[in-house]
This record gives C-alpha cells, sequence and structure tokens, in this order.
C-alpha cells in the first residue's frame, strides 16, 4: 500500500529539484498537448525553448529575454514577499497598469520640454502609482479585515476600465488623428527609458530588477523585518509570540509589492511599449504569480524563472509564426507548469512510503 | 439623456438573466467552502463551461445538452483541484490561482473556431396560466428552464444543508476535520465530492453566459464573474438564500448599469462598467466585520495521519 508520510522536516534536495522536474514534466505534457493540435511536439518544443537562445535569429530573440524578463522577475519578487507570509497579492496586473499610467502620466505632463529630472520624476510616480493601488486592499485588510485577494483581484478590472478611459480619454494624442493611444514616449527624449547600451535589451527596468532581487535577498536574509516575513509564513503562532505586528506586515508587503509592479508598468510604458494603450497590458502580473513559485519565492530562483518564462513567451511568439502554435497554447502551457509546480511540492513535505504503517 | 428609455419590467427580467450564472457558481462555491475548502478557481471553471457548453450546444444543436457538457467540463477541471488539494496537499490558495490561469489558457484553446459563431437558441418555457399574467408574467414566468434551475438549486442546498444528514456531515467537516474524521467519516472523499458540484455548478453558470446571456463566444467572457461569485459567498455569510438576494442585487448592479451605458448618461463608459467591482469592494468591507458564520476549517489541509 502507498501512503504518505509526514518528513520531520522539509527535504532541501526536493526543494530544489522540484522546479526542474515540474519543468521536465511540463515539456512532456505540453508536448502531448501541441500533438493534439497536430504539431510535431519535438520540434514545438524545441521552438520554444532552443530557438531563441541558439536558433538562426537569436541576435534577435535574446534581448527580448531582458525585455520580457524584467517585468516578471520585478513583479515577482514583491509577490514572494507577500507570498511568503500568507498575504495574497493577486492583484498585481492592476498596479502594473496604474504605475504605468502615472509614470506615463508625469512625462506627457511635461511635454515637450526636455530635462534630465523627467525620467526620474516618471520613476518615482510609477512606483507611487503602484504602491497606492496596493494600499487600496492593504487598508481594507488592516482596518476591516477585507479579504485581500479579492479586492486586489477586483481592482485589476477597476484598473483596466480605467486605463480604457485614460487612452480614450486623458492621455489620448492630441496629434494621433483621433486614435486610441497617447503620444509615443520612445519619440520624446527625455521620457524614454532607452536601452542603456544598444541592441542588448538592457534597460532601466532590466536594472531595477537586477537591484531589487539583490535588495529582497538581503532583506530575508539579513533583516529583522525579512525574517519576520519568513516567521509569519512558517509558524504564524510563534511568529504572535515574537511580537509581530500582522498590520505592518501587511502594509509593508503589500506596498513593496505595489511598488515594484508599479515600477514594472512604468518601465514598459516608457520603453518598449512605449505608449499608454487600451491593450497595454499582457497579464505580466498574473504570469508573475506563477514566476513567484517556480522560482520557490527565493530572490536568486525567481530571477531564473523569470528567464525561463521570458523564454516561453519569446519561443510561443516564434512558434506561433513558425508553426502556428496557437498564442492560448503558451498559456495552458504557462498553467500547466504551475500545477505540477505545486503538485510535487508534495514531496518536499512528505515522503512517498511503500507498506504497512508501523504501529506508534 | 434619456432615462425613460429605460423599462422597469425588461430590467427586472434582464436582472434575473444577469444573476443567474452568479447564482449558479456562488451555490457551488457555497457548497465547497462549507466542506472547509476554498476554491479561487471559480473563474476558469466558468470560463471552461462557457467554451465546453458552447462548443457541445453548437455541435449537437441542443442547448440543454450544452449544458450538461458544461456541468461536466467544470466538474471534470474541478478535479484537477482535487488531485492538487486532496491528494497533493497543495496550498489551496496557489492551487484555485494556477486553475483559473490554466482554465483561461484552456478556454481560449479550445474556442478558437467558435468566434463568432451563433449558438442555437434555448426555448423559454411557457406555463400556461402564469406566463400569460399581465406585466408580472413575462418578467417572472418567461425565462428558460436554467434560470429556475438555479433558483431550485437554491432552495435543495439550503434544505441539504439545514435539515438532512449529508448536510450536517458536510458542514462537521467544513467546521472541524479532524473531528470529523476521528468520528470515521471520509474528509477527503466528502471534499472531493463538495469540489466536483462546486465545479459542474461553476461550469454550468459559464455556460449560462455564453449560451444564454451574451449569447456567443469570446475569449475572457466571464470578466470577473467567477471572482464576484467568490465575493458573494462571503456576503450571503454562507447561507443559500442570501446568496440568492446577493446575486440578484449584483444583477441590478450590472443590468442598470448597462442601462445607463445605452440611455447615454453623462458619466463615461468605463467609470460605469468599473461599477459592480467597486460595489463588490465595498459591499465586502461591510460585511468583513463578522467572520464569525465562516467555517473554521477553511482553507486548511487536511492529511490523516493518525
Amino acid at each position: 500500500m502507498i501512503r504518505l508520510e509526514k518528513r520531520p522536516q522539509p527535504s532541501r534536495a526536493w526543494s530544489m529539484a522540484t522546479p526542474l522536474v515540474a519543468v521536465l514534466a511540463t515539456m512532456v505534457m505540453g508536448g502531448l498537448l501541441f500533438a493534439t493540435l497536430g504539431k510535431n511536439p519535438v520540434e514545438a518544443i524545441r521552438t520554444i525553448f532552443w530557438e531563441p537562445l541558439f536558433g538562426e535569429f537569436a541576435f534577435y530573440y535574446r534581448p527580448q529575454l531582458l525585455v520580457k524578463g524584467a517585468p516578471l522577475v520585478l513583479i515577482a519578487i514583491g509577490l514572494s514577499l507577500g507570498f511568503r507570509a500568507g498575504i495574497w497579492n493577486i492583484g498585481a496586473e492592476g498596479q502594473y497598469i496604474i504605475g504605468a499610467l502615472t509614470g506615463a502620466g508625469v512625462g506627457l505632463a511635461f511635454y515637450p520640454m526636455e530635462s534630465w529630472i523627467i525620467f526620474p520624476l516618471m520613476v518615482l510616480a510609477g512606483a507611487f502609482g503602484g504602491w497606492a493601488w496596493a494600499m487600496i486592499p492593504a487598508v481594507l485588510k488592516t482596518r476591516f479585515g477585507t479579504n485581500e485577494i479579492l479586492v486586489s483581484l477586483m481592482l485589476v478590472y477597476v484598473a483596466e476600465q480605467l486605463l480604457a478611459s485614460m487612452s480614450l480619454g486623458l492621455m489620448k494624442n492630441p496629434e494621433g488623428f483621433g486614435f486610441p493611444g497617447s503620444r509615443n514616449l520612445q519619440q520624446y527624449d527625455s521620457a524614454h527609458n532607452a536601452e542603456l547600451i544598444a541592441g542588448t535589451g538592457m534597460h532601466w527596468g532590466v536594472v531595477a530588477a537586477l537591484i531589487a532581487v539583490i535588495f529582497s535577498y538581503v532583506l530575508l536574509n539579513r533583516h529583522m523585518l525579512g525574517y519576520h516575513i519568513r516567521l509569519t509564513g512558517e509558524a504564524p503562532r510563534a511568529a504572535k509570540f515574537a511580537g509581530v505586528k500582522p498590520a505592518r506586515l501587511i502594509l509593508f508587503c503589500l506596498g513593496a509589492s505595489g511598488a515594484l509592479a508599479g515600477l514594472a508598468g512604468m518601465f514598459e510604458v516608457s520603453g518598449p511599449s512605449g505608449q499608454v494603450s487600451i491593450d497595454f497590458n499582457v497579464g505580466y502580473g498574473f504570469t508573475a504569480i506563477i514566476v513567484a513559485f517556480l522560482g520557490r519565492l527565493h530572490p536568486v530562483g525567481i530571477l531564473l524563472a523569470g528567464a525561463l518564462m521570458a523564454l516561453t513567451y519569446i519561443g510561443g511568439d516564434i512558434a506561433q509564426g513558425n508553426l502556428g502554435l496557437p498564442s492560448a497554447a503558451i498559456q495552458v502551457f504557462q498553467g500547466m507548469l504551475l500545477f505540477f509546480l505545486l503538485a510535487l511540492d508534495l514531496l518536499t513535505n512528505y515522503r512517498i512510503a511503500i507498506g504497512k504503517p508501523e504501529v506508534a | 439623456m434619456d432615462l425613460s428609455a429605460i423599462n422597469p419590467v425588461l430590467l427586472i427580467a434582464s436582472l434575473m438573466v444577469a444573476a443567474t450564472p452568479l447564482l449558479l457558481a456562488a451555490i457551488g462555491e457555497l457548497v465547497v467552502e462549507k466542506s472547509g475548502v476554498l476554491n479561487l478557481g471559480v473563474e476558469g471553471m466558468m470560463i471552461v463551461g462557457a467554451i465546453a457548453g458552447f462548443a457541445a450546444a453548437v455541435e449537437t444543436g441542443s442547448p440543454l445538452l450544452g449544458f450538461v457538457a458544461a456541468a461536466i467540463a467544470g466538474a471534470l477541471l474541478s478535479l484537477l483541484f482535487v488531485i492538487m488539494t486532496q491528494v497533493a496537499l497543495a496550498n489551496q490558495v496557489a492551487s484555485g490561482l494556477a486553475l483559473t490561469l490554466f482554465g483561461l489558457g484552456l478556454s481560449a484553446l479550445m474556442g478558437q473556431k467558435y468566434v463568432g459563431v451563433k449558438p442555437p437558441q434555448m426555448g423559454r418555457i411557457d406555463i400556461p396560466v402564469l406566463s400569460d399574467l399581465p406585466v408580472f408574467g413575462r418578467v417572472l414566468f418567461g425565462h428558460d428552464v436554467v434560470l429556475y434551475f438555479g433558483i431550485a438549486l437554491t432552495a435543495a442546498v439550503w434544505a441539504v444543508l439545514k435539515y438532512s444528514r449529508v448536510g450536517l456531515i458536510l458542514r462537521a467537516v467544513g467546521e472541524n476535520h479532524d473531528a470529523a474524521h476521528a468520528l470515521g467519516y471520509k474528509v477527503v472523499k466528502i471534499r472531493t465530492l463538495a469540489i466536483l458540484f462546486g465545479g459542474a455548478c461553476a461550469g454550468l453558470g459559464g455556460a449560462y453566459i455564453s449560451l444564454i446571456r451574451v449569447p456567443q463566444w469570446t475569449e475572457g467572457m466571464t470578466a470577473g464573474i467567477g471572482w464576484i461569485a467568490l465575493a458573494l459567498v462571503v456576503f450571503a455569510s454562507w447561507k443559500p438564500w442570501r446568496a440568492l438576494l446577493g446575486a440578484y442585487l449584483f444583477g441590478g448592479v450590472t443590468v442598470v448599469q448597462l442601462n445607463l451605458q445605452a440611455a447615454g448618461v453623462a458619466i463615461p463608459v468605463e467609470y460605469l462598467a468599473m461599477s459592480p467591482y467597486l460595489i463588490t469592494i465595498l459591499v465586502l468591507v461591510i460585511l468583513s466585520a463578522d467572520k464569525s458564520s465562516a467555517p473554521a476549517s477553511l482553507g486548511r489541509s487536511f492529511h490523516a495521519s493518525r
């Protein structure tokens, strides 16, 4: 008889191995999925994971890895702080949108003035926008005990409507011949989040993502607040006795993840995307949830997971062009990955035993 | 602006239609939560139900078969949640999110060839005397079968939870799974059945949107209704009749908002479209002070170690 035995301590080896096993399992299942769609599974998997890195046009796709990975890592780092403490911000998509709106708003307000101060102000505004949007569920939770999952998620839909309203109204390009969408910030030097080294995809968002990884690592391992976050997640009762103030933790975790998501949105709107438009957001805020878990809520893990997820985005685009693989298939693929990851986590905390249980 | 264009009779009729998907999903989730499980995958199960029902109805030409298929599809997807949370003991919040992300992708994949297709129409029931009553006849008794099924289901769930042995066991498992286990009840089996029921209900709710309310298929068409259904369960304090009341309230907000858009009120369309979500938040805030009625084991994993 097969049964589960709780391990006295979570297995470190399995904790490291599950993401890899999950990726492999997803490749197999994903291959089956692609086969049922009438595509050659081996070729599809190769296109997604190999082509962007080492294929014929890799010189074009490699920079994309940084462009797509930076927002994912930036958002996932913020989310991981809360997830560790059992604070579930799943509205990062909304905070991302609001950060883009406030960031771009500041930039557009200065148009056509040129000054070095404009971009730093936009960065601050973006972070502030995301922070403020995340403060809504945070304050409602600390004040009234309202469920932060539902509130933060509802605010995504509100933010999407706000985005539509802005790109059709207030922020619409007055010289845009009536088309929806704002001025293109790529053509406005002071507000443009340009590549730092041409042709590498390296922009300020990538720098910010790396800084966030380092800060989060230091915070979690070397700082009292980080310790409190981990303690609350792993032993809530002990945290209570240790004098951890839950309200402070909620405000910090939601605020930090909101600010980082806002930053991601701001860097995206002023760089790769260029303008505020109705379809500006592409679901980074939700994919970042997968990135956070795939990276085991660990800063370095998230960095790697973000790169892998960016790879599936880019590879998915290539597969769409070359093999006609529908873009939704990649979404299913990413969802599968999260499933495998969560299910395999069982092996970290439990051991599979075969035979009859001993009588205690 | 022309408010006189809004017909109160039609308003109530369309309110009932708008409320039904919410009601179906919320009643399902209510039973799931009563058993002590928090399934955040309602949105994912709804949208998969929406496309599965739509596809089945188009292929067979029978909307009723579409609803059956939707319920099966919703239950199948929730089976994944069962494997995650009841067998693999994964975190319920994360698993529910995974279910929603996966469901949104899967539905988009399944629905590719159904964009722009018109589904077969569902017949309205015609109750001889009642449907012919002036004004109220049309409003209350001129709808499709599924709408009445939703109300009947509410009554059934209420009666089962309150008066039957099954309901008592379900509530025991949700309040204290260790005690229920000690009494010899199969906690995992009971929760599995509850989750499957919730999945089937969410699937039905999704199909109601794609087959009757809209009726057509577009990607992501559930637009957060699954999440509002989750909020509705909190609003209802886990009581079926209050879920019905809440669903009609939210349905009302949606319909009034749409009518105001059509009547050309001076408020921009986007701000009107926000209102159901903002009102959900507001209601959550007002009601979150009282958590006493939540099942005590809600969201906790159960592993029989002894």
